[in-house]
């Protein structure tokens, strides 16, 4: 046996869920509306909020500063649209906290026009100059997990990465943003792909897809400029495939220490998406100021990829695009590793690729019961991990938290869902988790 | 003959073994003060931490050296702290009573929800999933973890899905803080009977939608009680260190954010705050 992943491009263990990417995969990137109020939070990130630059009745121009990074974690953030900034207070969040956010009036009747910033040339820039200008550009990773780009970009010292990797695996369901991106911005992606290398220092990189998305490989392809070492490789479609490590496993058959970063085995990973934004906002100085989003979900009746600004509240997106029937449950992210939206008045941040929609149906109102762990195995079957999903739930239920991370490997687990999809009990396994790994941040164990 | 072997040989194992125990017994002995095992009987065996120390035995042992007094040990009574101040021959000592109280009023009458969370019925985990349902993003989610937490049975919950603290049965062990997602539990002296009931760092009437009893920081109460009261992220903060604050600061108060324990009747308002029946109701008609 050896190594089978290497054989077939993938990682062990893993589910496949249905996709449902047909609806929205062939629909091309379409603009999106302003909403009259955009709130534009200050920390969309993982680190630290940025310090607004801007004061209450100011008039900001879209594409302006709106706030400055404080500190090394953490990005600047633009105006989003050209208006007149109302307030800055708090406003709900994904994370479920009240976070600091700039509260911009829109301007109708205003040209829109994005104002010039000052650029980052790919022939003069240092590696240095490259993540200076993706952090003040505030980019981060738009798939999902929405780390600060150019922090990740700095190695640490006495690693060597030799290996870039575009991840356009978008192994979650419904989502098909990478794949529009991977379609539509060909050359911006190619040169984003371009500062990348810069930055790192490294000399190869490789783009992996699904095979569900083998048109977007063939389309790359075909335009990839002659001079770029660039590796296109397709992948076998199973989730979570997108997964750092996993990538990393699947693609070059080395596996990320517990506790390390991809640097360490020589490997950086940078989502398509966030590679093409790099490449259409550096060479003009701007900013981050709206990101492609797949609206679905059985809820939504006009389905697509869309070009939301930041900052548009889910209310409005939700009344643009149109929901049939009552809204049952809204996700931000996809259904799989994607939060459930508390609140309809949260804003779009950088992070949320996907926001998919479940309306109500006419009796359908059984509610999912909770059984008792059967012991069947399924979990540690599903886990890509390879970690033991069921007692980590009994010792997460015993406040044993210190246990779970020193002996079961709690901080393994980056919350996939697999084993929480396959449990025929319908365990919500990985909020166990998420509940010990909030009791370690707040220093409880039993 | 072979028989004769076996019992001689474990004769004599048997002689090595008994001289290592009695060697031990002899030189390996520990002198332990017996108080320590009297005192630890007379402690209420609860083994909650409250004292701040980690159980009874080791709040036993600190008796005995004289570092912590009896009535250290909140959960005693004053009949046990005492027994336990005769025995040893020390003072009972003063403890200030505390109480875990919670920064919120918001049950399910008075509070609204934004969305129905479905999933693992614990705050713990519905906290996480942005937030939970709660309207007021600072406020009481109503799944129970911190009466689930408390080991003395001092926390239910309230028809409105809100936790009532029994203050006679609250030892001030403080797992409900630890419990509570949201850190609306905090231990509060008894003496001081003032108190916010709100967690909402939201300035202005808009936070009146999601929940009618929150505290708008109108800064009445501030007004009322200056130096004493004063408003900080939208709370009124209150300072003890000048003595009592006078009952009056309340009186003005127009959502009962801010309140008074007392005694018999629990968490009273002032005059002026909103006779709230139901939700949506507001029968005295006053604003």
């Amino acid at each position: 046996m050896g190594m089978p992943w290497l054989a077939s491009r993938s990682f062990g263990h893993g589910v496949h869920p249905p996709e449902h990417k047909e609806e929205t995969r062939d629909l091309p990137i379409r603009s999106f509306p302003f909403a009259s109020e955009l709130v534009v939070p200050l920390l969309q990130h993982l680190g630290a909020p940025a310090i607004p630059e801007v004061r209450e009745g100011q008039r900001v121009a879209r594409g302006e500063i709106l706030a400055r990074p404080d500190g090394f974690m953490s990005v600047a953030v633009h105006a989003p649209v050209s208006g007149t900034v109302r307030s800055i207070r708090p406003a709900p969040s994904i994370t479920g906290r009240m976070l600091p956010a700039i509260y911009l009036e829109t301007r109708p009747g205003d040209t829109q026009e994005v104002i010039p910033g000052v650029a980052c040339s790919l022939e003069s820039a240092t590696p240095e100059d490259v993540r200076n200008a993706i952090q003040a550009a505030g980019i981060v990773g738009l798939g999902g997990a929405a780390f600060p780009t150019h922090a990740k970009l700095r190695i640490p010292e006495g690693t060597k990465v030799d290996t870039l990797i575009l991840n356009g695996a978008e192994c979650e369901p419904y989502l098909t943003t990478d794949h529009r991106v991977m379609l539509e911005q060909a050359p911006d992606l190619f040169l984003g792909i371009r500062y990348l290398l810069r930055a790192i220092e490294a000399s190869r990189a490789i783009l992996a897809v699904e095979k569900n998305k083998a048109d977007a490989s063939q389309h790359l392809r075909r335009h990839k400029p002659d001079d770029l070492a660039l590796e296109l490789v397709e992948l076998e479609v199973k989730y979570p495939q997108g997964a750092e490590k996993l990538l990393i496993r699947s693609l070059l058959g080395r596996e990320v220490p517990s506790g390390g970063l991809p640097s360490a085995v020589g490997a950086l990973v940078v989502n398509v998406a966030t590679a093409a934004e790099i490449g259409r906002l550096l060479p003009h100085g701007r900013g981050i100021i709206e990101r492609v989003v797949t609206l679905g979900g059985p809820g939504v009746e006009r389905k697509g990829n869309y070009r939301i600004p930041i900052g548009t509240p889910l209310r409005f997106l939700l009344e643009q695009v149109g929901v049939s029937g009552d809204v049952d449950e809204v996700f931000l992210g996809g259904p799989m590793m994607g939060v459930a939206a508390s609140s309809l008045e949260i804003p779009l941040t950088k992070g949320i690729s996907g926001v998919i929609v479940y309306a109500r149906e006419q009796g359908d109102s059984e509610e999912s019961r909770v059984y008792p762990c059967i012991r069947c195995g399924q979990c540690l079957a599903a886990c890509p991990m390879y970690l033991d999903p069921a007692t980590l739930m009994r010792l997460s239920r015993h406040g044993d938290y210190s246990t779970m991370v020193d002996r079961y490997h709690l901080m393994d687990c980056f919350e996939c869902g697999c084993c929480a999809y396959v449990c025929p009990s319908h365990i919500p396994l990985v909020q166990h988790f998420r509940i010990a790994k909030a009791g370690i941040r707040r220093g409880l164990s039993a | 003959m072979s028989l004769v072997i076996v019992v001689l040989a474990l004769a004599a194992l048997m002689f090595l073994l008994t001289s290592v125990l009695v060697a031990a017994h002899r030189w390996l002995h520990v002198v332990e003060d017996p108080r320590i095992d009297q005192v630890e009987e007379m402690l209420p065996h609860a083994n909650c931490g409250a004292c701040g120390l980690p159980g009874c035995r080791p709040f036993a042992e600190a008796l005995v050296r004289g570092e912590v007094s009896p009535s250290g040990c909140t959960v005693g009574n004053a009949a046990q702290h005492r027994r336990i101040a005769t025995f040893l021959g020390v003072d009972v000592g003063v403890s200030e009573r505390r109480v875990a109280r919670l920064a919120c009023a918001g049950g399910t009458n008075v509070a609204r929800s934004r969305a129905r969370y479905r999933g693992l019925g614990s705050c713990g985990a519905a906290a996480l999933v942005s937030g939970g349902g709660k309207g007021c993003f600072w406020g009481c989610l109503g799944l129970a973890d911190c009466a689930a937490a408390c080991d003395f049975d001092a926390i239910y919950m309230d028809a409105h899905d809100l936790p009532r603290v029994i203050e006679a049965a609250c030892t001030a062990c403080g797992d409900c803080v630890r419990a509570c997602p949201k850190d609306l539990f905090s231990l509060q002296p008894v003496e001081q009977p003032m108190w916010v009931a709100c967690a909402s760092r939201a300035s202005g009437d808009a936070i009146l939608e999601e929940c009618e009893v929150a505290c708008t920081a109108c800064a009445r109460c501030a007004v009322d009680a200056p130096g004493q009261i004063s408003m900080e992220g939208g709370l009124p903060k209150l300072d003890y260190s000048g003595g009592s604050i006078p009952r009056g600061a309340i009186e003005r108060c127009p959502t009962g954010a801010i309140g008074w324990f007392e005694k018999e009747r629990g968490f009273c308002v002032g005059a002026s705050a909103r006779r709230i029946i139901r939700r949506g109701g507001r029968p005295d008609g006053a604003t």
